[in-house]
């Protein structure tokens, strides 16, 4: 009852007050005030059991398994795609080789907005954001060698992400594997689009009743598969707070299991797979109580607020991806350093799977020498550090459990706010997140404008002349040769039957069944994405965003 | 006679949906004194040079960080040409790498801004290098 208690000042005043405190902001990056200690007396009012308990159990805030990384290590994804569907073969097979342990696909904004390489909104954009996928002979080249029984691939893709799994399911089917040996992830979080990430097609209710469609189906049919990856990583990207993240978040997780328990489903049919992805910004202590707070407040609203009944429904399982945002064009090499304290919070937060950014892509996507850099930076967190001996390391820091505990009222903070407004997507028509994550976003950019916020090699240790690097030039002849592909293989087809299977796609939409089974037909029968895309835009319409800036 | 307030549109050409830099600089813009005009996402090049048009625009910041910038600059500047709207300065930024930031300079491009530009540099720019049309 004596030193734990004392004012500030008066602890200030002792050993050491020669050194008073410097002027910068003593705050989280998302604003929480940090103190110069913590104690005992900052985590009174729960019990162990309450605010922790064992990992693996209820309410899972040290991880979701009992064993952790002592059973099994994260799964290494590295991020991967670019040019036609064989370079992204040849660098899936290499990062395979270097020792990732599961896939992960960058598609091009063509793929992403659905539009076929030959189309004139394509031009210029195939192959330069991530791979150029317009068709199932596509898709076959890119998973070519690649034994999908043995092999999770997450695909970062969204409005479009049921003419992936289509594809990818029929690309199964030709290996000999059946849908229930298929693991992986879609992202198909909708949502997160409206508010962040901004590749849509149609307006909102249309958008997550596609999700919702994917989410029955693979509940029944491919029962390893994650049909969405709940994302904050974008909603980050755009400039929030690591609180308006983990809060959004939630929210958009929330809006999926009402709309899928409106559809009739039982919340312990799907839930299990309902899957997670979250940014790992620099704010080292911020990013591990982000990850704790996410797990403890997903189990107690799928508990309390759903009635789930299986633990597997109240697990919060998320992959993690260093923050974009947080790199330097200016000495890249520093990103290095950067990616490296990220992963590490990545781990000490419990994360099931990370993607560590290459120290090269402020410029461009990662050549080869950088993404193993970027890989070998996760197999020595894991294989040399000793951080993955034992399972939440940092749990009982008194700092560390204090500000999971802040974090999480101030998320929920949030999330009573667009309860109020009748749930996310009322909360999206209305324009708050986006507004919040927009004033945020300004904040930040005034902040370091002015110094206020230090960056490393751009507004502190700038150096005048910097060693050019090379980057990775996506050719132009790939666009030409795709169009040439996409082409060819259209003119193939059997037209007629591609167009009855598109009527076919049309009818399900307005009538209001389960699109996969007729998509996948259609697919079979080499329906291409953006012919199916364009069926979602002639039946669904197009979405207009608020302009908000 | 005092000059009319120089109209900036900023717009994010082609299908590429990162706008947390071009809502930046929309807003710097606006609040530095400009008038300003945000297209909004997925703008085909002739739907800005439309805008830009319609809107008598002063100059135009184009936002690219998909990778397309040479084809989607370099489309802006032949419709500004075919519609005689030639003096509209055009600039703009995002993932575009220095020997790309060169070409495009060539083409008529009067400046690129990278990661790590403050907001100030920019409407320093525009201040020093865009007149309001008389």
């Amino acid at each position: 009852m004596s030193d734990t208690r004392e004012p500030e000042a008066k602890r200030r005043g002792s050993v050491g007050s020669k050194t008073p405190e410097r002027s910068v902001r003593f705050e989280s990056l998302s604003g929480i005030p940090i103190k110069a200690l913590y104690t005992p007396a900052d985590l009174t009012g729960k019990s162990y059991e309450e605010r922790l308990g064992a990992p693996g159990e209820y309410p899972f805030t040290r991880g979701v398994y009992p064993t952790m990384y002592r059973g099994r290590p994260w799964t290494m994804r590295m991020f991967a795609g670019f040019g036609c569907p064989e370079d992204t073969n040849a660098r899936f097979k290499y990062l395979l080789a270097q020792g990732q342990t599961g896939l992960s696909t960058a598609f091009d904004m063509p793929a992403l907005m659905g539009y076929d390489a030959d189309h004139p909104r394509a031009r210029g954009e195939v192959g330069k954001e991530g791979v150029s996928i317009s068709t199932l002979d596509d898709f076959e080249r890119l998973f070519a060698d690649i034994p999908l029984g043995e092999v999770t691939t997450s695909m970062t893709i969204n409005c479009t992400a049921s003419v992936a799994l289509a594809m990818y399911l029929v690309v199964a089917e030709k290996q000999g594997v059946a849908w229930d040996r298929v693991g992986g992830t879609m992202q198909n979080d909708m949502l997160k689009e409206f508010i962040a990430q901004k590749e849509w097609i149609c307006p909102p209710e249309p958008a997550v009743r596609i999700v919702t469609d994917m989410i029955e189906f693979t509940s029944k049919h491919v029962p390893r598969f994650n049909p969405v990856s709940i994302s904050g990583y974008h909603i980050r990207e755009a400039g929030s707070t690591a609180v308006q993240e983990l809060a959004f978040t939630l929210a958009d997780g929330l809006a999926y299991v009402d709309a899928a328990l409106a559809r009739g489903l039982d919340v312990d049919s799907f839930a299990p797979r309902l899957s997670f992805f979250f940014d790992i910004h620099n704010d080292f202590f911020e990013e591990i109580a982000k990850l704790r707070a996410a797990r403890r407040m997903w189990a107690r609203f799928m508990k309390e607020r759903f009635g789930a009944k299986k633990p597997e429904s109240m697990r919060l399982r998320t992959h993690t991806q260093t923050a974009g945002v947080s790199a330097t064009a200016q000495q890249p090499l520093n990103n290095v350093a950067r990616v490296a304290i990220q992963a590490l919070a990545a781990v000490l937060g419990g994360a099931q799977s990370l993607h560590t950014n290459s120290y090269d892509e402020t410029w461009a996507l990662p050549t080869e020498d950088a993404v193993t850099v970027a890989l070998r930076t996760q197999q020595i967190i894991a294989e040399e550090t000793g951080v993955a001996l034992t399972i939440d390391p940092l749990g009982g820091s008194y700092y560390l459990e204090k500000l999971t505990d802040q974090m999480e009222e101030a998320a929920l903070g949030y999330v009573r706010t667009i309860d109020a407004m009748g749930g996310m997507i009322r909360a999206i028509d209305a324009g708050y997140p986006q507004k919040e994550i927009a004033d945020a976003a300004y904040r930040y950019q005034l902040m370091d404008d002015r110094g206020e916020k230090v960056v490393v090699g751009v507004n502190k240790y700038v150096m005048k002349e910097e060693r050019p690097i090379n980057f990775l030039k996506i050719d132009e002849t790939v666009e030409l040769e795709q169009i040439e592909k996409v082409r060819r293989f259209k003119a193939s087809r059997d037209a007629r039957r591609v167009e009855r299977r598109l009527a076919q796609l049309a009818d399900a939409c307005t009538n209001g069944q389960n699109l996969m089974p007729v998509l996948i037909d259609a697919v079979r029968d080499y329906a291409s994405l953006g012919e199916v895309a364009d069926v979602y835009r002639r039946v669904f319409g197009l979405y207009r965003e608020p302009i908000i800036f | 006679m005092a000059e009319r307030t120089v109209r900036v549109v900023v717009a994010k050409p082609g299908l590429d949906g990162h706008d947390r830099g071009a809502k930046i600089v929309a807003r710097a813009l606006r609040d530095a004194g400009f008038e300003v005009i945000y297209t909004g996402l997925h703008q085909t090049p002739e739907q800005i040079v439309t805008t830009a048009v319609q809107e008598d625009a002063d100059a135009i910041g184009l936002s690219v960080l998909s990778g397309a910038h040479n084809y989607l600059f370099k489309r802006v500047l032949e419709l500004l040409k075919e519609k005689g709207a030639e003096d509209v300065v055009v600039f703009g930024g995002g993932i575009i790498p220095p020997e790309d930031i060169a070409a495009l300079k060539t083409l008529g491009v009067k400046e690129l801004f990278t990661p790590g530009t403050s907001t100030q540099d920019i409407v320093r720019f525009v201040r020093q290098h865009v007149r309001a049309a008389v």
